[in-house]
C-alpha cells in the first residue's frame, strides 16, 4: 500500500511543501495505522459498554424497588451534568491510583491501563444517555402488548427480555444512532490520558514533523468517514428491523 | 403509581448527590488524614479549602467562555441555518458542508485546529499587532461545533412547521421573507428554546477541555493547585470530586428547567 502512494506524496512534499508524512514515511504510517486501529477498538468497546449499561439501567428503572430506581436516576443526573473530561481524569487518576497493581516481575502495572479506564469512563458517561434513550423506548411499547404477554404466562423478567426490549430497541434506534455517533466523537477525549488513539498518534506526528494543518485534514477526514460508516450501519439496522404497522 | 423517573426527582436528586459527594470527599480526606497524622503534612481537606478560591476563579473563566461562545454560536448558527434553507444551491451547499464538517468532528479536534492553526497574533490594517489570548481562541473553538448544531436546530424547527402554513401565507400573497419573518419564525422560537439550552449546558461541560491547551480555567487551576499543594495521590479524588460538584451545581438547575420547558412546549404543540 505504502509503496504505491509514497512517491506521489513525496513529490507533493518536495514540490508543494504539503507534508502528509504518514503516506511516505514508514514510521509515521505505522503510527497512523496503529492510531486508527486503536480508535476503532476503543470506540467499539465504549459503545458496547454503554449499550449494556443502557439496557441494565432501563431494566432497573422499571423495577419495583424504589431504592434501585433512585440510584439509577442519580447516576444519570451525575454523569449527564458533569464535564466528561473531569470524569475521565477522576477515573484514571483518582480511582486508578487506588486500584490494585500486578507484579510484572520487577515493576508494577495497574490492572486497568489507560485504555481500560478510557473505556470505563466514557462508557459510563455514554451509558447515562443510553438509559434515558432505552427508557423512552420502553415507555413507547404499548401497554396491551405487555398485558397480552402476561396473559400468556410470561414472568416480569421474560416480558422485559422477550417482549419489551426487542420492541423498545426498534423504537429508540434513531435516538441511539445520535448517541453512538456522539460517543464515537467523545472517544477522542482519551487523548488526555495518553491512549494512543488517532488524535494522540497524529498529535505525535505533527509535533515531530511540524505538519499540523495536513494532520488536521487527516483527522477531520477520519472522523467524518467514521461517522458516515456508523450512520450507514445504523440506518441499515433500522431498515432491517423495521416493524410492519409502525412508522411509514 | 409513583414512578421515579428522572423527570420526577427534580430537586431531591441533587441534594442526595451533593450529600454523597461531600460524604465521599470527607471519607477520603479523613482516611488520608488518619494515615499521615503527625507527619506534619497538610491534609487533603485543608489543601482543598486553601485552594478553593483559586479553583473557583478558574470556574469564572469557564462561565465567561461558555457565555461568549454561546453568543457567538447563536449568531453564526442562525446565519448558517438561514443559508441552509436558501432556495439557491450556491448558498445552500456550502452551508451544508460547513454544518456537516463541524457537526461530525470531535470537540477536541476542532479545538486543536483552532488553537494550532490560528496565529497567536494578528496584524491590524493599521500596522499594529494584537495578541490573541488563548482563552479567546478556545472560545472560538467551542463556538464552532455549537454553531453547526444551532444551524441544524433552526433547520429542523422550520421543517417541523406544517407546510399548510407556507401555502396559506402564499395564498395571502406574502413574499418568502415576509412568510418567514411573520409566520414561520415566531412559531420556531419556542421549539428551538429547549435544544438551545441543552447545547448551552453541553458547551459548558466541554469548556474544561481548554485546560489541555494551557488555558487556566477550572480544570487547569485544579491541576495546578494539586501540584502546588505537594501533588500527593490522596488529593486526586477530593479535588476532582469538588470540580465535578461545582459543574453539577451550575448545570443541574439548567437541565431541570430545560426539561420542564420541553414538556410544556410538547404538551402545547
Amino acid at each position: 500500500m505504502l509503496e504505491i502512494i509514497a512517491p506521489f506524496f513525496e513529490r507533493l512534499n518536495e514540490t508543494a511543501g504539503i507534508n502528509f508524512s504518514p503516506f511516505h514515511d514508514p514510521y509515521d504510517w505505522s503510527r497512523f495505522v496503529e492510531g486508527m486501529w486503536i480508535s476503532v477498538k476503543l470506540i467499539s468497546a465504549i459503545i458496547a459498554l454503554s449499550l449494556v449499561i443502557g439496557v441494565l439501567g432501563a431494566g432497573a428503572q422499571t423495577s419495583k424497588s424504589r431504592l434501585l430506581r433512585i440510584v439509577v436516576a442519580a447516576y444519570i443526573e451525575v454523569f449527564r451534568n458533569t464535564p466528561p473530561i473531569v470524569q475521565l481524569l477522576f477515573f484514571y487518576f483518582g480511582l486508578g491510583a487506588i486500584t490494585p497493581q500486578v507484579d510484572m516481575g520487577g515493576w508494577y502495572e495497574p490492572i486497568i491501563g489507560a485504555f481500560g479506564w478510557a473505556v470505563i469512563a466514557i462508557g459510563i458517561f455514554g451509558g447515562a444517555y443510553n438509559v434515558e434513550i432505552f427508557r423512552s423506548g420502553v415507555e413507547a411499547v404499548p401497554h396491551h402488548t405487555k398485558e397480552a404477554a402476561e396473559a400468556l404466562g410470561f414472568s416480569d423478567l421474560k416480558i422485559f427480555i422477550y417482549i419489551t426490549l426487542p420492541l423498545a430497541f426498534r423504537f429508540c434506534l434513531p435516538a441511539l444512532t445520535n448517541n453512538i455517533i456522539s460517543l464515537a466523537k467523545t472517544s477522542s477525549l482519551a487523548y488526555v490520558i495518553a491512549v494512543p488513539e488517532i488524535t494522540y498518534s497524529l498529535a505525535n506526528i505533527w509535533s515531530d514533523s511540524l505538519n499540523v494543518s495536513e494532520m488536521m485534514v487527516l483527522l477531520f477526514v477520519f472522523y467524518i468517514l467514521l461517522v458516515a460508516v456508523i450512520a450507514q450501519i445504523m440506518s441499515f439496522l433500522e431498515r432491517k428491523l423495521a416493524l410492519k404497522g409502525y412508522g411509514q | 403509581m409513583m414512578s421515579y423517573s428522572v423527570a420526577r426527582l427534580t430537586w431531591r436528586a441533587p441534594a442526595i448527590v451533593g450529600g454523597l459527594c461531600i460524604a465521599a470527599t470527607l471519607a477520603t480526606t479523613f482516611t488520608a488524614e488518619a494515615q499521615d497524622a503527625g507527619s506534619g503534612q497538610m491534609s487533603a481537606f485543608a489543601a482543598l479549602v486553601t485552594w478553593m478560591p483559586f479553583i473557583l476563579k478558574g470556574f469564572l473563566l469557564n462561565l465567561l467562555m461558555s457565555v461568549l461562545a454561546m453568543a457567538l454560536a447563536t449568531v453564526t448558527g442562525l446565519f448558517l441555518g438561514f443559508m441552509q434553507i436558501s432556495p439557491s444551491a450556491f448558498i445552500r451547499l456550502p452551508a451544508k458542508f460547513v454544518t456537516h464538517l463541524f457537526r461530525n468532528s470531535p470537540w477536541l479536534v476542532i479545538l486543536f485546529a483552532i488553537m494550532l492553526l490560528v496565529p497567536f497574533q494578528v496584524t491590524l490594517p493599521g500596522g499594529e499587532k494584537v495578541l490573541i489570548p488563548d482563552w479567546v481562541k478556545a472560545t472560538i473553538g467551542f463556538a464552532l461545533p455549537v454553531m453547526a448544531n444551532i444551524a441544524e436546530i433552526l433547520r429542523g424547527a422550520i421543517a417541523s412547521i406544517p407546510s399548510g402554513q407556507w401555502e396559506s401565507a402564499e395564498s395571502l400573497a406574502f413574499t418568502r421573507g415576509q412568510t418567514l419573518r411573520h409566520i414561520i419564525l415566531p412559531q420556531c422560537v419556542r421549539r428551538m428554546l429547549p435544544p438551545w439550552m441543552n447545547w448551552y449546558a453541553l458547551l459548558t461541560l466541554m469548556t474544561p477541555m481548554a485546560a489541555i491547551l494551557g488555558v487556566s480555567e477550572a480544570l487547569g487551576n485544579t491541576q495546578a493547585a494539586m501540584e502546588a499543594a505537594g501533588s500527593r495521590p490522596e488529593f486526586l479524588i477530593p479535588f476532582y470530586l469538588f470540580l465535578m460538584t461545582i459543574f453539577f451545581v451550575f448545570i443541574y438547575p439548567l437541565s431541570i428547567y430545560t426539561r420542564r420547558l420541553e414538556r410544556r412546549f410538547s404538551a402545547g404543540a
